[in-house]
């Protein structure tokens, strides 16, 4: 299943969010949410177990609702095509402060393995790009993804979109809560706001 | 166009600015919708209203994933769609039971009273159903003179009890769309 030179998903969520300060980070469903999971549980981790292809739109709500914070999508490519629309949809309300991140393995991970369509002829760096994201780009080293990581809070210069080509290797899950009123309270408790 | 939009000197009914005042009192703040003729004028208000933004969607479903995402951001939403466009929704509606978020959607009927074109009859016929099968509750307005009131007890319900509520306004009320005359 490995590929050689391919970076490793783990280590580039971890990179990725090391230095979130007050980010919100919204995980896809999948390998996404363990991946966030693993790089430390958070009260500003949103967690989606379900909902394919609703990560990106997750991430423009909080994003439009809290313009002064850094608001983190990372999702996979299966996840990211189903909801391809999306980033037309973002490419319109051009969010300064949302970034969007595909860890791209190629495949459909938590299935067996069937090839998704980046394995052959979709670009989502391209398609993001002819929807309007300011900054589109692929990350191929983890130097790279430092770099991009703390440009991320920087709440001015977004819509960013970023993919990432990652090793195909199947993980052990760690399993962040699965518990939707406890994780969507937990990030409202934590920008301040009251329960009903 | 529907019949009203091919009769510019019939005055613009009022119940759409009812339904804005309402989401106006409530703080709505974002309103993602796929344009339908019924909510045109709806739109309009909503558009040159600064305190709210309009977030036009490619698909239906977008807006139940952006509400969620609202709320966990500490604001309120509406989801203006067409009866067509529930269909387009139903494995999202899952956030409305996961998140128990105040989620609310305001969708004009097509497929009833008077339809001219059969392919909206089959979605616009299992509207009701696919809403309560999802588990969010159903409101009806049929008339003008009820607007305000039915869509004040939507909004109450789905804001102040987080009780997911689709309020649907019949064709009768929008009037159907005419074709040939």
């Amino acid at each position: 299943m490995s590929k050689a030179n391919l970076l490793e998903r783990r280590s580039v969520v971890s990179a990725l969010l090391e230095g979130r300060k007050d980010a919100i980070a919204v995980g896809g469903l999948g390998a996404s949410t363990y991946d966030i999971a693993a790089a430390g549980d958070h009260d500003r981790n949103f967690y989606l177990w379900g909902a394919m292809g609703g990560a990106v739109m997750i991430g423009l709500g909080v994003a439009l609702a809290q313009p002064e914070l850094p608001v983190v999508v990372i999702t996979g490519d299966g996840e990211m095509l189903m909801g391809m629309g999306s980033l037309a949809t973002v490419g319109l309300q051009q969010p300064k402060n949302l970034t969007i991140i595909v860890l791209d393995n190629e495949v459909y991970g938590e299935t067996g393995g069937q090839a998704s369509h980046t394995a052959a002829n979709t670009d989502l760096v391209g398609v993001a790009k002819a929807c309007g994201m300011k900054d589109a780009r692929s990350l191929a080293t983890m130097a790279e993804i430092k770099t991009f990581a703390a440009s991320m809070q920087d709440i001015s210069a977004g819509p960013r979109f970023a993919s990432i080509k990652i090793d195909s290797a199947n993980l052990e899950r760690v399993l962040a809560s699965r518990d939707g009123s406890f994780i969507v309270n937990r990030i409202r408790g934590a920008l301040g706001f009251q329960p009903i | 166009m529907h019949a009203r939009n091919e009769a510019p000197t019939e005055a613009a009914p009022s119940w759409p600015d009812d339904i804005f005042e309402i989401l106006q009192r409530f703080d709505v703040r974002q309103v993602p919708y796929v344009p339908d003729a019924g909510h045109s004028q709806l739109i309009e208000r909503v558009l040159s209203e600064r305190a709210m933004r309009a977030v036009p969607l490619t698909t239906e479903e977008e807006g139940v994933a952006l509400l969620a995402g609202a709320w966990a951001g500490g604001q309120r939403g509406v989801l203006l769609m067409q009866s067509s466009g529930v269909g387009n929704c139903v494995n999202m509606f899952s956030l409305t039971q996961i998140f128990r978020f105040p989620f609310l959607t305001l969708v004009t009927m097509r497929g009833e009273w008077g339809e001219f074109n059969p392919w909206q009859v089959p979605m616009g016929s299992t509207t009701s159903g696919v809403f309560e099968l999802s588990g969010i509750k159903v409101l009806r307005a049929s008339h003008g003179g009820e607007v305000r009131d039915v869509v004040d007890a939507a909004a109450g319900q789905a804001y102040n009890a987080c009780t997911p509520t689709a309020l649907l306004l019949s064709q009768r009320l929008i009037g159907a769309k005419v074709f040939v005359k």
